[in-house]
C-alpha cells in the first residue's frame, strides 16, 4: 500500500510537487526564521555577558539599585578578597574583576594645550596578568591598527574616537576623569592600538586601558565596579542557584556596600527581553501554522475538486469511502514528511550560511544605544532541525483531513450519472 | 488678671513695634570682617565620605575678587596639583600628568577634589553685599550666640545660589550658619562655623562644616591652620606659569 501511494504521487505530479514544494517554503522559512530568531536571542546573551552583565555578576547592594549609571563612588572594595572566595567556591567559573568609567579624552598640541577632546566611555579590564578578557572580549580580533597594552600607561581607543579626535598610533592622550571620591583626575596614557567592537554603543566611544591604571587613575586601590563571571556554558538554572547561594552567605540587608550577585536574566531588562523573544517565537509560529494549513487546506480542496472524477470511479468500482479518506490523508502524510525534510533541509543550508557569515546592519544601528553586535546572525540548536515538523506534517495532514470531509458528502446513486457526464 | 492682660499687650506691642537693623548694612559688616585685598592661608580639608574620608592639605593665595592660586600638599597623590583663578577663568594643573586643563561651563559645578564645595563655590564672589540684597527676617539663638536671620536674595541672574539664609553673629558678623538655595527653591547646600578664631582684629570661621544637600555623606570640614590677611604677594604668583613650578 505504502509503495502504491509513493508511485502514485510519483507519477501524478499534480498531485505531489504543488503541495510538497508549498509544504518545504513553509518549513524552510520557519527554520530560518526560528534560526535568525534564536541567534537574535543567542547574540543578545552573549554580547550582554561579555560585555556587560557576565553570566552573573557581583556588585555592592547599592551599585546594583543604579548599576545603568555604573557609579564609582558605589564601587566594590576589597575586590581580590571576594575573587579569591568565588575562585575557590565556584572554580569552574571565571571571574572577573572590572572597572567603568567615564570621561574625557584628550589629546594635547606639541605645547601641551589642547588640540582635540572628546567624550569617552572607558573599560578597565585585566589585560596584563591573564589572557581571559582579551579571548573573551574578542580583543585580538577587535584591533585595526597597532597592538594590544603590553604594559601600563598603555590605552586602546575605538577607530571612530580616533578618526574623530585626529589621534594617530603612539600619541600620548589625557584622561580626564572623577575618582572614586569625586577628585577630578588626570592621567597619560600612550595610544598603542585602535579597535572596532561591532557594538555601535561601544564604537562610539569606548577605551580599553588595564585594570591595574584604573586602580590608581581612579583611587580605587583593591577596587572594582563589578566583577563578572563566566561560565564555559551558559546554564541559566545554575546562575540562579549560585547567586542564591552566595547572596545568603554574603549579602547583609544592613550593609548598602555588602555584595550582591545577580544572575544575567535578573539584568539590564534581559528576563523580559528574552521573555518577549520566546513568546513572539512561540507567536510567529502558531501564525505560520495557522496560514499554512489554510493555505494547505485550500490547496487540498483544489486537489479535492480536481480528484473530484478519480474519487467518483473509486467510490463506484467499491472502495469505501474510509478507506478513500484514509488513503488521502496518508498521502497527505507523505507529502507533509517529504516537504519537511526538504524544507528543513533548506532552511539549515540558508541558517548555517547566516550562522557563519552574517549581516551587516551597522547602519540601522548607528544611533543605538544598546548593546548589540551589528553583524545579526542565526544560531542553528537541536530544535532547528525539528522546528519544521509540526507545521510541516500537520498543516498538510490538516488540509487533506478537512478537505477529504467532502468524501463522505457523496452520494453512490448520483455517482455513475457524474461519470456519465 | 488684669495686670497680665495688659502685660501681654505691652509685650505684643513691643514684638509688633520691634524694627530689626537693616539687613544690608549686616551684610557690609560681615565683608568688611571677611573680605580682605590679599590674604594667604593655610587649611586642611576633610572629606567625609560614606566609605572613607579623605583629608587633604592646600595652601591658598588671594587677591581681591579676581585672583587666586592654590595649592594642595597632602596626600601625596594630590601633592602638587595647582588652582588658579583669574577673573572667571580656572586652570588646573596635574603634576602627575603634567597638564594644564581650563574648567568651564558646567564642569565648573562639579565637585571641587571630591568635596562638598564646587568650583564654582571656590570661583564665587567673596563680598555678598555685591550680590545678593539682603532682609533681617528674625532672631535666634545659635550654638549660644545670638544671631540675626538674614535672607538674601541675588541681585544677579548669573550667580550660584539664587537665595541664601545665613543666621549671623550678633557681635562677630559672621554667617554662623547658611542654607543656599537654587533657583527651583531646592536647598543646595549647607554651611555651619563650629569653631572661630580671632587674627588682626578679625573674627574668622576656624572650624566650618559644609554639605552638599544633595549628595550623601557627612560633608566636609575645612579646618583653617594659618591664615595673613594683607600680605605682599608677588604677581607672578597669578599666572599660568606659576602653575607648573
Amino acid at each position: 500500500m505504502f509503495k502504491f501511494i509513493i508511485k502514485g504521487l510519483l507519477k501524478d505530479r499534480s498531485r505531489s510537487l504543488f503541495p510538497i514544494l508549498t509544504i518545504s517554503a513553509g518549513v524552510m522559512l520557519t527554520v530560518l526564521m526560528y534560526s535568525w530568531l534564536n541567534g537574535f536571542a543567542t547574540m543578545t546573551i552573549r554580547e550582554n555577558a561579555r560585555f556587560s552583565t557576565g553570566h552573573i555578576k557581583i556588585m555592592t547592594r547599592a551599585y546594583e539599585k543604579m548599576a545603568e549609571q555604573r557609579p564609582l563612588d558605589l564601587a566594590l572594595l576589597g575586590t581580590d578578597e571576594i575573587v579569591k572566595n568565588v575562585r575557590e567556591k565556584y572554580p569552574e567559573i571565571t571571574w572577573l574583576p572590572r572597572i567603568y568609567f567615564g570621561g574625557l579624552l584628550d589629546l594635547p598640541d606639541e605645547n601641551g594645550e589642547t588640540k582635540s577632546q572628546g567624550e569617552i566611555m572607558g573599560m578597565a579590564v585585566d589585560l596584563l596578568s591573564n589572557n581571559k578578557e582579551k579571548d573573551l572580549l574578542n580583543l585580538e580580533k577587535a584591533v585595526i591598527q597597532g597592538r594590544l597594552p603590553g604594559k601600563q600607561g598603555e590605552i586602546l581607543i575605538s577607530q571612530e574616537v580616533a578618526d574623530k579626535m585626529g589621534i594617530k598610533l603612539q600619541d600620548d592622550v589625557t584622561v580626564i576623569t572623577s575618582t572614586m571620591f569625586g577628585s577630578l583626575s588626570m592621567y597619560n596614557f600612550n595610544v598603542c592600538g585602535t579597535i572596532t567592537f561591532g557594538v555601535s554603543a561601544m564604537d562610539r566611544g569606548a577605551v580599553i586601558i588595564d585594570l591595574s591604571d584604573a586602580r590608581y587613575m581612579l583611587d580605587m586601590e583593591n577596587g572594582a565596579s563589578e566583577i563578572l563571571g563566566i561560565m564555559p556554558k551558559y546554564d541559566e538554572e545554575k546562575t540562579y542557584k549560585i547567586s542564591v547561594e552566595f547572596n545568603s552567605e554574603f549579602t547583609d540587608e544592613s550593609d548598602q556596600y555588602s555584595s550582591i550577585m545577580k544572575p544575567l536574566r535578573e539584568q539590564n531588562n534581559l528576563d523580559f527581553l528574552i521573555s518577549s523573544m520566546d513568546e513572539r517565537l512561540g507567536t510567529m509560529i502558531f501564525i505560520f501554522v495557522f496560514i499554512m494549513s489554510l493555505v494547505l487546506w485550500n490547496a487540498g480542496l483544489m486537489n479535492g475538486i480536481r480528484r473530484y472524477g478519480e474519487v467518483g470511479v473509486r467510490l463506484a468500482i467499491g472502495e469505501s469511502k474510509g478507506h478513500i479518506y484514509r488513503m488521502m490523508i496518508f498521502e497527505s502524510l507523505m507529502i507533509g514528511v517529504a516537504g519537511t525534510i526538504i524544507g528543513t533541509a533548506i532552511g539549515l543550508i540558508f541558517s548555517y550560511i547566516l550562522q557563519y557569515t552574517g549581516i551587516d546592519i551597522s547602519n540601522l544601528m548607528k544611533d543605538a544605544k544598546v548593546l548589540m553586535s551589528t553583524k545579526m546572525q542565526a544560531q542553528v540548536n537541536s530544535t532547528s532541525y525539528v522546528i519544521g515538523l509540526l507545521p510541516g506534517i500537520l498543516s498538510s495532514v490538516l488540509g487533506a483531513v478537512i478537505s477529504g470531509i467532502g468524501i463522505y458528502k457523496r452520494n453512490t446513486a448520483q455517482l455513475f450519472k457524474e461519470l456519465e457526464t | 488678671m488684669k495686670k497680665l492682660i495688659v502685660l501681654i499687650i505691652i509685650l505684643s506691642c513691643g514684638l509688633i513695634f520691634a524694627e530689626y537693623p537693616d539687613g544690608n548694612t549686616i551684610l557690609q559688616k560681615i565683608d568688611d570682617n571677611m573680605y580682605s585685598k590679599q590674604v594667604v592661608s593655610t587649611m586642611q580639608m576633610i572629606v567625609y565620605g560614606n566609605r572613607v574620608n579623605k583629608t587633604m592639605k592646600l595652601k591658598s593665595w588671594s587677591e581681591g575678587e579676581e585672583r587666586s592660586f592654590s595649592e594642595y600638599l597632602f596626600p601625596p597623590k594630590d601633592a602638587g596639583t595647582k588652582m588658579l583663578k583669574l577673573g572667571d577663568d580656572l586652570w588646573i594643573f596635574e603634576p602627575e600628568a603634567d597638564r594644564t586643563i581650563q574648567i568651564s561651563g558646567h564642569m565648573l559645578r562639579q565637585s571641587m577634589m571630591g568635596s562638598d564645595l564646587s568650583y564654582e563655590d571656590m570661583m564665587e564672589e567673596t563680598e555678598l553685599l555685591k550680590l545678593y540684597d539682603a532682609n533681617v527676617i528674625g532672631e535666634e539663638e545659635f550654638n549660644e550666640s545670638d544671631c540675626w536671620i538674614l535672607e538674601l536674595t541675588a541681585k544677579i541672574n548669573d550667580v550660584a545660589y539664587q537665595t541664601r539664609k545665613i543666621w549671623v553673629d550678633k557681635e562677630k558678623y559672621l554667617a554662623l550658619k547658611e542654607e543656599r538655595f537654587g533657583k527651583s527653591g531646592t536647598l543646595l547646600k549647607t554651611t555651619e562655623i563650629k569653631e572661630v578664631f580671632k587674627v588682626d582684629g578679625r573674627w574668622y570661621p576656624k572650624r566650618i562644616i559644609i554639605k552638599d544637600a544633595l549628595k550623601e555623606g557627612k560633608g566636609t570640614e575645612i579646618i583653617f591652620d594659618e591664615i595673613k590677611f594683607d600680605v605682599k604677594i608677588p604677581a607672578i604668583k597669578f599666572s599660568k606659569a606659576s602653575l607648573r613650578k
